[in-house]
């Protein structure tokens, strides 16, 4: 797959005639002047500074809340395109949920080596605390955040799982918003599917996994490491629109195993927690004891049964990236399914004949650690200086287990709208699965997200990455073509 | 609600508050140090409102002599002084971002736009021109009206409405109580001067922090008396911003809560207490027993309550 040759634009294709999705954005940008652009793209800064929408930069004294910059102009996917995706990415999430239920369980897919053992147990994530234990319905991942990319027309591929604690879903939504204030008449060209129902369909997933004393109507919170978080913005936009408490760790106590809130009318029973706070900060008697963010005695309370936590202790095991590499075999192993989203093709440095190869390529490749999320800890390699190189081949040799290396993917760009006009950028989509008792579900489209400097491929928003509304539209112009020929 | 967004948005009302009365008050102490020293302009009302907002020790102790530019920038935008507005908003506006849940849109904006049209001015070079220096007291008396109208307009009528109703009305009532015990000399009853008297301007900028100047002539149809301006900040229940009024909304509000939560407590009868007291009270008996004695005892009880509401609903 050396796709460095060609660059695929989703708006101009491969070939620079308009791909079928786009030609109504075409046409309206070609008849829209400049300077429109310009004030709406004021009006969207406007907006969003007003609302507040900001995140926190670890680290950046002087810019404690910042913007994510947001692009105006949609990244358009077809409704057959979509189709594709979603059934790849509800496939995806159930072989991710077989897997953590299988080694926190009975280990089949160790036993029968798919998978090496030592992999999983060694690996930081695996939490040996839930080794044994059965979470309600054996769901591990309630959402996951799912990254994928596309290089040409025809697939997607997958570049990341994130079973964790994935964030992004609020700037999907509030993206979604701000398009409709400012482009009515877009949205009136296009049949663009609504996603505004992600949080209801997030509370029926939450709901659906409350334990059985609930009776049905259980108390939900959503728990918070508090407003300095760099994601605390979305814990309190989702938890207002899903209409249940923001809490901080203080706001919880448990006793009798029995989780309680502390409200203005006294203690109050908690049944499911939408936890976005790590693992290791979840109970300070069970993994740090230096957390003060988290509940004492949560974990009792949890292996108790009184309470649920969404997504499950430990589902990290699953979204490491050298674990990754083995997905296409766990898809097969569990749902005997040919995976319907392809990998990106990964070197496991682990491997001798691999780590060879990539010291020997290690300008033409992307380097990642094995831990290392938000883009940090990686080598572009063709971007890359010669010390940088250098520096990494050192890291490479000393620990190759904790790296996996990729082929630099041409990722597709979509065209954003800068002060200077129209020009490509490159764009990855964070679509977001939610998976419950009752079935899976997936609001169509996604966060886009975008690298907002010429030639970057690094959309991370830690590292000035910006984001789009995704539209997933009704291929009404197969109809049209249709007619056109009839 | 949880005890910690109930404490929240209490302390988050409270601080908007202060940061309208500061305004108000700087707004008209400039008014009344503007006029000739025959007419009570005079550097000592720059003391005066230092002691009504709080702010006296914390300015001692930056030691900078008092004079109208270094009070203002000090009650504005200091953030060594814990009380000025700027730390009032910086702090209004972390309890509510802490909080947004509890917040409907409009009330957040209205936090979020005064605090960047704060780090607008503050990101310049230099100190605020007289000119920036009295819009942002605009912005700032703006900001409270959409704020508080906002909460009215919008907010759902359970805990979250109410503890901050509670909290603006203490506030409020705090306020109002500093604002007499630092004049109480200019307000004893007097025969009347033929003419006016010196103490006139006193009372005029009395009304305007607390934005009554219209109201005295509606409510007594006469001209400007001292006893009568206590009397329209104390016992007047028409008049918003009266220690009879706040209280009144003080007690509804916590009754309010009282039903919801089907119990009743230690506030609520503190606060009846105190309300009960006000309705008996006349200003002759006021004045006879002191008025410096009656405020300072007023703002002991008002503090009592907001431990009370503490000790009650915030565990």
């Amino acid at each position: 797959m050396d796709s460095r040759l060609t660059q695929f634009d989703e708006l101009a294709g491969a070939d620079g005639r308009t791909r079928a999705p786009y030609r109504k954005l075409s046409q309206w940008l070609a008849e829209t002047p400049p300077e429109l652009l310009a004030s709406r793209r004021e009006q969207a800064e406007l907006l969003f500074r007003r609302i507040g929408i900001t995140f926190a930069v670890y680290g950046a004294q002087e810019a404690t809340e910042r913007l994510i910059p947001f692009d105006i102009l949609p990244r358009i996917l077809a409704r057959s395109e979509w189709a594709t995706l979603e059934k790849g990415l509800i496939q995806r999430v159930a072989a991710l949920n077989a897997f953590l239920a299988d080694i926190y369980g009975a280990g089949e897919i160790l036993k029968a080596g798919v998978v090496p053992a030592d992999l999983v147990y060694r690996n930081p994530a695996y939490c040996p605390e839930m080794a044994g234990r059965r979470v309600p319905y054996d769901i591990f991942v309630h959402i996951a955040g799912v990254d994928i990319v596309r290089t040409d027309d025809q697939g997607f591929f997958v570049l990341e799982d994130n079973a964790r604690t994935p964030s992004g879903v609020s700037y999907m939504l509030e993206n979604r918003e701000v398009m409709m204030r400012l482009f009515p008449e877009l949205f009136a060209l296009h049949r663009v599917a609504p996603i505004e129902n992600y949080p209801d369909e997030l509370l029926a997933t939450l709901r659906s996994v409350a334990p059985p004393h609930a009776n049905g109507d259980p108390t939900i919170v959503l728990m918070t490491p508090g407003q300095y978080n760099s994601a605390f913005y979305e814990h309190s936009f989702l938890a207002d629109k899903l209409g249940v408490e923001l809490v901080e760790g203080r706001d919880l106590f448990v006793r009798d195993d029995v989780v309680y809130m502390r409200t203005t009318e006294g203690p109050r029973r908690v049944d499911v927690i939408y936890r976005r706070i790590d693992d290791d900060f979840l109970d300070p008697l069970c993994f740090r004891p230096d957390s003060a963010l988290g509940v004492a005695g949560l974990m009792g309370a949890y292996h108790a049964g009184n309470v649920t936590l969404a997504n499950a202790v430990g589902a990290g095991a699953a979204d490491d990236k050298a674990m990754y590499t083995y997905m296409p075999d766990i898809i097969q192993f569990y749902l005997g399914e040919a995976p319907l989203l392809q990998n990106v093709p990964t070197f496991r440095c682990r491997e001798d004949e691999a780590l060879t190869y990539v010291l020997d390529h290690l300008e033409e490749l992307v380097v990642k650690e094995v831990n290392g999320s938000g883009g940090y800890g990686m080598l572009v390699g063709p971007h890359a200086t010669k010390a940088q190189i250098e520096e990494f081949r050192a890291k490479l040799k000393a620990h190759p287990q904790n790296f996996i290396a990729q082929p630099t993917l041409a990722l597709s760009t979509c065209p954003i709208a800068l002060a200077s006009g129209v020009a490509p950028r490159h764009v990855d989509l964070r679509p977001f699965v939610l998976q419950g008792a009752n079935g899976a579900r997936v609001v169509p489209g996604g966060l886009t997200r975008v690298a907002m400097t010429e030639k970057s491929l690094v959309v991370n928003s830690s590292q000035g990455g910006g984001t789009k509304d995704t539209w997933v539209i009704d291929d009404a112009w197969v109809d049209e073509e249709a007619m056109g020929q009839a | 609600m949880l005890s910690r967004t109930a404490d929240n948005l209490y302390w988050l009302a409270r601080y908007m508050e202060r940061a309208d009365f500061l305004a108000r008050a700087i707004q008209a102490s400039r008014r009344l140090a503007a006029l000739p020293k025959a007419y009570g302009g005079d550097e000592t009302e720059w003391e005066s409102v230092l002691l009504s907002s709080g702010a006296a020790l914390a300015f001692e102790s930056c030691g900078r002599p008092v004079n109208e530019a270094n009070v203002i920038e000090f009650l504005t935008f200091a953030p060594e002084n814990p009380g000025s507005i700027r730390n009032c908003l910086e702090h209004a506006r972390s309890n509510a971002r802490a909080v947004r849940t509890a917040l409907t849109i409009e009330m957040w904006e209205s936090i979020n736009d005064a605090y960047l049209e704060m780090r607008a001015l503050e990101s310049r070079d230099g100190v605020p021109c007289a000119e920036e220096l009295a819009r942002f007291l605009e912005v700032i008396k703006l900001t409270s009206l959409t704020y508080d109208g906002g909460a009215y307009r919008t907010m759902l009528r359970n805990d979250a409405y109410w503890f901050s109703r509670v909290g603006l009305f203490i506030e409020r009532a705090d306020n109002t109580a500093r604002l007499l015990d630092v004049k109480y000399h200019v307000l004893l009853p007097q025969k009347e001067v033929v003419g006016g008297s010196l103490d006139y301007f006193q009372w005029s900028a009395i009304l305007r922090a607390v934005s009554a100047h219209t109201a005295y002539h509606w409510v007594y149809r006469t001209s400007m008396k001292p006893w009568l301006v206590a009397d329209l900040l104390i016992l007047r229940p028409e008049m918003p911003r009266s220690l009879i009024s706040c209280y009144e909304s003080i007690v509804r509000n916590l009754d309010s809560l009282a039903r919801a939560h089907g119990r009743q407590g230690a506030s609520q009868r503190h606060a009846r207490g105190v309300y009960g007291k006000l309705e008996k009270l006349t200003m002759e008996s006021v004045f006879q027993g002191g008025l410096h004695e009656f405020v300072q005892s007023f703002i002991a009880e008002n503090n009592r309550l907001g431990a009370l509401i503490s000790e009650q609903y915030l565990f």
